[in-house]
């Protein structure tokens, strides 16, 4: 899923400070989930944004939703009411969800109230680690299902560097070695002849190299 | 075993119960400080819920600096349920604490607003 | 010995080739503009090696880059080895780069990965990795033998690159570095330097598998050598350098010598090692990194037995 970070509070502060109706809206998705801009999250910002105002003299009005998603156009259709009544809204969705919204309410300001940080997964409670670039082009049948582009910290086709040193990798000891972990586990599924296969020049353009991105699934399309 | 009265007391199975929202809204009602009693540490008969307290309540502490409302208002405490005088003594400590930090401004931007704040001001 | 054999008038090369041990030392660009510098150095050392390697922004730090002082050292009548790291210049850059070197005489490259960019003075910068030193090293060779750029492209004259890539024993998993470095060798790595050597237990331990695989046949192997400048030097390395492999006894022979005395003692051990490496099986030369130290290259070239540099046409 998407992984994000709640913005720090004065950054959020900074662009509405001077507004009188704010609306924060939280998203369902993967910003639940990684408890960064869910409807609990929203809650709390809110709370905050309401007694910042108080103290600073001011009387303005903050009040907190949620949408199930803002990366679909029927969600976000269902907030437009709510939204009216605000002169901005802050969303704690991802970059997808906050650009959406923006497009679909073009003349209401819509301020990030989080960093959208990575495609990942849930280690543990409370902790979220990196594991898809969204490079376009999988490899992972090949790497033993550890992808080198986003655990690889040189996106390496033919890691490790030398800099690998007690599995880790040289930008840090809490960072593993990625091609390390490839290693181990093509071992671990006999399958060592792809390691010592070299991989050709990786062919960027369906990354984000290529340009703004776009899929269309013709079955489906309207 | 007396404490003072300004203290209202919210009674939880464990100090793992108190959400972070539970110290905001508090907070934003117009209580001037808010503290948790937790059991000592290592002793939580729910393993780590005291732990859990502990963390939420320095996260409310660092957002109630950043807004101007000011973290030293709200606190965390280990004690055991046996600690009866402790438990006084502390309601003293933090009463004492928050006398000299004044009334949160949100308490004094509502009774400007005319706001009856719903918990009671001490005499 | 049969070296895969592409064409190149490199000096090295023909070193190599006439089953000399090699000599190459290296020349860090200055944090500036003022190409004398690089005279400097190149004119400390330059008699005393078969080529010079240059490095290219080495650990991130931004330096006067590679090619320019490469162009000048070829110019004042030595052997550059251009180094060459993918970190900052995608494939375009980098084939262009070649071009470059090689519309100047320069016929010897090193293919790096290059050291992460957070390592460096400039960490906010995106970093490229297009490609990685194997894929270089592939593409130098694609350029070399078939005169044609990655795309396909057939260009009228090829660069002639002796080429090189670097190898650390010491890194992990140590189970994979020969397999790694087969993998360079089979895109088309001609030379191998290593990164410097302390602890010959584990690099004599590397060469024997190397040796086993058969490798060193295929590849001429030049020993990475750094003097220690002082115990704290060698602590430093040991403690705060990824992939470095002191030994103790290293920082014990160093301690137990009076601190006006470790210099010397410093070179006095490179030396050794290089007399020790000589005997090991597979060895084919020594590439001398005294940095910021360049003046004692001679010395240790002489001490090692390996002056004067042997004349090949």
């Amino acid at each position: 899923m998407i992984i994000a970070k709640p913005k720090p509070i004065d950054e959020i502060i900074n662009e509405v400070k001077d507004l009188d109706k704010i609306l924060v809206a939280g998203c369902d998705g993967c910003v639940t989930v990684c408890e960064a801009g869910g409807m609990k999250e929203a809650q709390i910002l809110g709370s905050a944004l309401r007694m910042y105002f108080r103290q600073a003299g001011k009387d303005t009005k903050v009040d907190e939703i949620s949408l199930t998603r803002q990366c679909d156009r029927p969600y976000l259709e269902q907030a437009a009411d709510k939204v009216k009544e605000y002169d901005a809204v802050v969303s704690l969705a991802c970059g997808a969800g906050v650009q959406f919204l923006a497009e679909t309410f073009n003349g209401k300001p819509i301020f990030p109230g989080v960093n959208t940080c990575f495609i990942g997964v849930t280690e543990q409670k409370g902790e979220w680690t990196e594991r898809c670039q969204a490079c376009g082009d999988c490899i992972l049948a090949s790497t033993g299902g550890i992808c080198p582009i986003a655990r690889c910290s040189k996106r390496m086709s033919n890691g490790p560097c030398g800099g690998s040193s007690n599995g880790n990798c040289e930008i840090s000891k809490d960072t593993a070695c990625g091609w390390h972990l490839i290693y181990e586990r093509l071992k671990e599924l006999g399958q060592l002849d792809r390691f010592e296969r070299p991989n050709e020049p990786k062919n960027w353009s369906t990354s984000r190299d290529g340009g703004p991105r776009k899929v269309i699934k013709e079955v489906s399309h309207q | 075993m007396s404490y003072p009265t300004n203290v209202k007391i919210v009674k939880l199975p464990c100090s793992g119960r108190v959400d972070i929202l539970h110290l905001m809204k508090a907070m934003e009602e117009g209580a001037d400080g808010v503290f948790v009693a937790g059991c000592l540490e290592g002793d939580c008969h729910y393993q780590a819920g005291n732990l859990r307290a502990k963390k939420r309540v320095a996260y409310v502490k660092e957002i109630l600096d950043k807004i101007g409302v000011g973290g030293e208002r709200v606190a965390m405490y280990n004690l055991s349920a046996g600690q009866g005088p402790r438990f006084a003594e502390i309601a003293r400590e933090m009463t004492e604490k928050i006398r000299e930090l004044g009334p949160s401004p949100i308490r004094i931007a509502k009774r400007q607003a005319g706001e009856r704040p719903t918990t009671e001001e001490a005499a | 010995m049969s070296i895969e054999n592409g064409n190149s008038p490199s000096k090295l090369k023909k070193i190599f080739e006439a089953g000399h041990f090699a000599v190459t030392s290296e020349c860090g660009p200055p944090r500036s503009s003022d190409g004398h510098e690089v005279e400097e150095k190149a004119h400390l050392i330059g008699d005393y090696v078969d080529a010079i390697n240059v490095t290219d922004n080495q650990t991130a730090v931004v330096r006067l880059c590679s090619l320019a002082s490469c162009i000048r050292i070829k110019q004042m009548g030595y052997e550059p080895i251009l180094q060459m790291v993918t970190r900052d210049r995608n494939r375009i850059g980098m084939q262009a780069d070649i071009l470059g070197a090689a519309s100047f005489g320069i016929d010897t490259m090193l293919c790096l990965t290059g050291d992460h960019q957070s390592f460096g003075d400039h960490p906010t910068a995106a970093n490229v990795f297009d490609l990685d030193s194997t894929q270089l090293i592939a593409t130098v060779k694609q350029m070399r033998d078939e005169k044609k750029l990655l795309s396909g492209f057939e260009m009228k004259v090829g660069p002639q690159m002796f080429i090189g890539a670097a190898a650390n024993p010491f890194a992990d998993p140590f189970e994979i570095r020969v397999s790694r470095l087969a993998k360079k060798v089979a895109a088309g790595a001609q030379f191998i330097q290593t990164q410097c050597i302390y602890n010959m237990e584990k690099f004599k331990l590397w060469m024997k598998l190397i040796v086993d695989r058969g490798l060193h046949e295929k590849v001429y192997i030049m020993a990475g050598l750094t003097p220690m400048k002082s115990l704290g030097m060698a602590k430093y390395m040991k403690n705060r350098v990824p992939g470095m492999d002191v030994p103790d006894s290293v920082i014990n022979r160093l301690a137990g010598v009076p601190k006006e005395k470790q210099a010397e003692e410093g070179i006095k051990m490179c030396i050794e090692q290089i007399q020790e490496l000589k005997e090991v099986e597979g060895v084919r030369g020594f590439h001398i990194m005294a940095i910021e130290w360049e003046q004692k290259v001679p010395e240790i070239v002489k001490g090692g037995g390996l002056y004067p540099r042997p004349k090949v046409d």
